[in-house]
């Protein structure tokens, strides 16, 4: 599989290339669904600047980066574009072997075994998948990544997601692996950009877990004694982390305008999310109440979905990824490109999506509405802001059916491995599945 | 001696200069102008005012003020048609103020400060608060006795929005010992001062030195008030102009408690009385050096005569191209980003001088430092000392200070990026489509003079002349205000936050639904139950007539 990855490597790094050399760099750079006030470069530049300058970069409103960020930019400012793109390609890379081992799993571990052991009934043979028909699943998981016009518009924009993405794609691929350490490394890292990662903790565990053989049982000992170890890990990196960045600049600024700024939303700049239009015409008196509903709503499924999916721990961190990207405060399309390049892994449910079509054809129409519209309210002064904002709408209703879909096709097919493919009601007439 | 030291303790000055334009229009400048040898900070309170007006000499003591210095303009003053003005003031409503170092939270005081100065002038100044103030560092020096500058102490606010009328002008007349009943202060009639190109009133108030050795100080007052008059639209016909038809207004009497009332014609560019005759005549003439250029002036001491009229004006002869000059405009296009230029002219045709260009940009303009250019005849030209404190958002503005140095003949322009924010719909002000001002920016500079300034401050020099000190005789002060930005931001739609409100919980609770669907029932093949269904089909196939289901 190396050759057909190193050609979509080189395809992938030329795209971006040549992007970086015309004129559209700048206009894509400008671009609200794709860099927002956490992610911008030209704001990474500004907080060099004001470092030049002698001032903190926190003394101001516009820079919201991590302390690391500007450490990792004063050496590389330079050379930023190969490092935005090694960030793509180290994505790519993490998410392909990461995506190999998962397979290599389910094939011996899952299917061989409950093959072997006669547990699925007769009639669904045909869910199971052959190893033949999952050969070219990583490939395409790469490819979905790195050949997505999310990914190279992002890219090109030298947007910080692009890092974000690269940390959470090694998280998935230590965690795959084994190493739970690594994996608690990785995961403070991403949560240290973000706070919103801190959510992948419980697929993390889980899938460690099974890995070790350790039951998912809360009254064993084994299972918190291996919660305890691994947030010993996770909390102790990320109070490294956090030390490491009070002394680079010698203050905890850096707090209120990272951490504060994600999760009080001063900033109203549009972007592709909800909360934007939601703050800018909400009542004063109901703000802090909604703020904490709508940050609530990004962490609180983690429990729920956890217990449901606590057999499959990989569907569950996709799960998550996909909450995340969605209801977070300041979403890209960088975002969005992270867990759409994870689809291919569950390409074997497509007989049991529904609205597949639907939902595919909003979210090109979308794509499309979001700088048209962008264009006539900002430049040409014919729509408001409304037409941008009901375009957010329809694109975020879209996002959720996707997922919700694909877990409906998930449940389901798990369903019918216990229960059997072709279900005869009582009379021996086909049957239909409800949700009851 | 007696007379004289109280007259030392106390003493108003008034007088009124006026000086025919370049461009055929009037510039005249009222000066009033009170010296008081007292104390505030004592521990026991002045209780006595004679000619210091009671509400500004409680505001110095209860708030601790060093200087103050505030100003309310109508209009724009045009530099290049003009020339520099005596006392230069922004559009709108401008404060600064110096405290004393005792103060101990100068925040409080300030905002104190602001709300009882707009109860006194009538204005709206109580809309300056912290988004609007800001501290410089190096532009606005102490213009009194200078002991040491912290720049903790000093604020600096602008309103550009303000606009001034007779509410705020009758307080102001209500400040001056005689009111407007006697002396110059007669003339202040708003239906005519409203009616010109450009007003000001200001008031400045600083300690001041009463001798060379600095041994007394006393509490100098200036109010002054700059109109300039266009008597073509004025409906002036022919070129002869009075004080009645400028103020619709004579003079009647001095004021019996100013110590010198005089009003001062300024004659420069008549020097036979060729353009113009002056009714009636007098034979006082006198010289004063002002901005840089040697004037002589007619004076008419109000004490002893009272001038009418000038017939016949023909616009003056040349008039001393102003050195320096500014102009500040947005470009770009779109309500995403932007661009301020600040474009500055130095018109010296040798001499070269540095200039302190002080910006302050509201927070809702995102500016972005990075992209700060300075261009001197199209090549880079770096700034020697650049202050910049970034905007908090609500919280305060951004403070840009450079000190730049202007080449000779040459056209400076300065560049910066920004990016214009969404509000929440609360912030914006009724009319939002108008747009949001942005302050002028104010250039203050030491220009090269080619004619020697008086540096003596106590010798007897007419007030206009005397108000900024001069350190050196080479060169005098400038402060040079630009135009007010006025720039529009994205908008959302007022007239729907219970829909977005609304429509937004639906999509959220569309992927709650969803979820809590998928996570909390499980599959199971339906049995279909139609007996109801069938009951009423059965039920209407019998009224029918029909066989019945089975």
């Amino acid at each position: 599989m190396a050759a057909p990855l190193t050609l979509l490597l080189v395809v992938a790094v030329t795209i971006r290339a040549a992007l970086y050399r015309s004129s559209l760099a700048e206009v894509i750079a400008e671009r609200v669904e794709v860099v927002s006030p956490i992610t911008a470069w030209k704001r990474v530049i500004e907080g060099l600047a004001l470092l030049d300058l002698g001032v903190s970069p926190y003394s101001g409103d516009v820079f919201h980066e991590t302390p690391l960020v500007i450490y990792l930019f004063h050496f590389l400012v330079d050379y930023a574009e190969i490092t935005f793109m090694l960030a793509d390609v180290i994505s790519a890379i993490a998410l392909y072997l990461a995506v190999k081992e998962y397979n290599k799993q389910v094939v011996r571990k899952k299917q061989k075994f409950a093959l072997e052991a006669d547990r699925y009934p007769q009639d669904c043979l045909e869910l199971i998948r052959s190893p033949k028909e999952m050969l070219y699943i990583p490939l395409k998981v790469a490819m979905f990544y790195l050949l997505n016009p999310f990914t190279i518009l992002s890219c090109v924009a030298k947007s910080t997601c692009g890092l974000n993405n690269a940390v959470i794609s090694l998280f998935i691929l230590t965690t795959i692996k084994g190493n739970a350490l690594l994996s608690a490394v990785f995961l403070c890292l991403a949560t240290y950009q973000s706070i919103y990662p801190l959510t992948l903790c419980a697929p993390a565990m889980l899938y460690l877990m099974q890995r070790q053989y350790i039951p998912v049982n809360y009254r064993r000992a084994s299972f918190w004694w291996f919660v305890v170890q691994y947030l010993f890990m996770y909390l102790g990196s990320l109070f490294v982390l956090i030390c490491l960045s009070f002394f680079l600049l010698g203050s905890w600024d850096y707090l209120p305008s990272v951490y504060g700024f994600i999760l009080s939303v001063p900033d109203l700049t549009p972007n592709i999310g909800l909360f934007w239009y939601f703050f800018a015409e909400m009542f004063e008196h109901f703000r802090l109440f909604f703020l904490c509903v709508f940050q609530i709503n990004v962490f609180f499924y983690t429990v729920p979905l956890s217990i449901k999916l606590k057999d499959h721990p990989v569907f569950l961190m996709f799960m998550q990824l996909a909450v995340i990207s969605i209801f977070k405060s300041y979403p890209t399309v960088g975002d969005i490109a992270l867990y759409m390049a994870l689809l291919p892994v569950w390409s074997h449910l497509h007989r049991f999506l529904r609205n597949i079509f639907l939902v595919s054809c909003v979210l090109l129409a979308c794509s499309v509405l979001f700088p048209v519209l962008w264009h006539l309210w900002i430049y040409a002064g014919s729509a408001n802001s409304n037409f941008y904002y009901a375009i957010t709408l329809l694109f975020n209703v879209a996002q959720i059916l996707l997922v919700s879909d694909y877990f409906y096709a998930f449940l389901r097919r798990e369903h019918h491995l216990i229960h059997g493919l072709y279900l005869k009601k009582k009379d021996g007439s086909e049957a239909t599945l409800v949700l009851k | 001696t007696l007379v004289a030291r109280s007259l030392l303790a106390n003493d108003f000055q008034e007088e009124l200069v006026i000086r025919p334009l370049h461009s055929g229009d009037i510039y005249a400048s009222f000066q009033f102008r009170t010296l008081w040898e007292t104390d505030f900070m004592r521990e026991n309170k002045v209780s006595h005012y004679r000619l210091f007006p009671k509400s500004l000499g409680q505001v110095i003591s209860k708030f601790s003020v060093r200087e103050l210095h505030i100003s309310f303009t109508q209009g724009y003053w045009r530099t290049m048609q003009w020339g520099q003005p005596f006392l230069p003031s922004p559009p709108g409503a401008e404060l600064w103020v110096w405290f004393q170092d005792s103060v101990t939270d100068v925040d409080a005081a300030w905002k104190e400060l602001t709300n009882v100065l707009s109860g006194i002038f009538c204005a709206s100044l109580n809309f300056i608060d912290s988004t609007n103030t800001v501290q410089p560092s190096a532009s606005f020096k102490p213009l009194g006795i200078v002991n040491e500058t912290d720049h903790r102490f000093l604020r600096y606010a602008t309103l550009p929005r303000e606009i001034v009328c007779t509410e705020n002008l009758t307080p102001w007349k209500k400040l001056l010992p005689c009111g407007s009943k006697a002396g110059l202060a007669v003339l202040l009639k708003s239906e005519k001062l409203f009616h010109s190109s450009f007003f000001s009133q200001t008031v400045h108030i600083r300690p001041v030195c009463q001798d060379r050795e600095c041994k007394t100080t006393s509490w100098e007052l200036r109010q002054t008030l700059n109109v300039v008059f266009d008597l073509h639209t004025s409906g002036q016909g022919k070129r002869e102009w009075s004080l009645f038809k400028m103020f619709s207004r004579t003079l009647t009497e001095a004021c019996p408690l100013a110590s010198s009332s005089k009003i001062y014609i300024d004659v420069t560019d008549n020097p036979q009385e060729e353009y113009f005759e002056l009714s009636p005549a007098t034979p006082l003439l006198s010289q004063a050096v002002v901005l840089g250029d040697r004037r002589t002036f007619s004076v008419y001491d109000l004490t002893q005569q009272l001038f009418k009229s000038v017939s016949d004006l023909l616009p003056a002869g040349s008039m001393l191209r102003p050195l320096l000059h500014a102009e500040r405009y947005v470009a770009g296009y779109g309500l995403q980003t932007g661009e301020i230029h600040t474009v500055m002219y130095n018109n010296h045709p040798f001499r070269s001088f540095p200039v302190l260009l002080l910006d302050s940009v509201p927070w809702y303009l995102r500016l972005y430092i990075h992209t700060l250019t300075v261009t001197s005849k199209g090549k880079d030209n770096t700034p020697s000392y650049i202050h910049y404190q970034p905007s908090k958002d609500r919280m305060r503005p951004h403070l840009l200070e450079m000190l730049v140095q202007l080449p000779p003949h040459s056209v400076t322009e300065v560049t910066v990026q920004f990016e214009r924010a969404l509000l929440k719909w609360t912030e914006y002000t009724p009319d939002p489509n108008h747009g949001f001002y942005v302050g002028s920016s104010v250039i203050s500079a030491l220009v090269p003079s080619s004619v020697a300034m008086d540096t003596n401050i106590t010798q007897e020099q007419p007030l206009f002349s005397s108000f900024f000190p001069c350190k050196e005789e080479s060169s005098y002060f400038v402060r040079v205000y630009t135009e007010p930005l006025l720039v529009n931001l994205p908008t959302p739609d007022f007239s729907m936050p219970y829909n977005v409100i609304c429509l937004t919980c639906t999509v959220v609770a569309v992927g709650y639904g969803s979820l809590y669907n998928l996570l909390t029932r499980s599959f199971q093949i339906e049995e279909p139950n139609p007996r109801l269904a069938k009951k009423i089909a059965n039920f209407i196939r019998r009224i029918r007539g029909v066989p019945l289901l089975s």
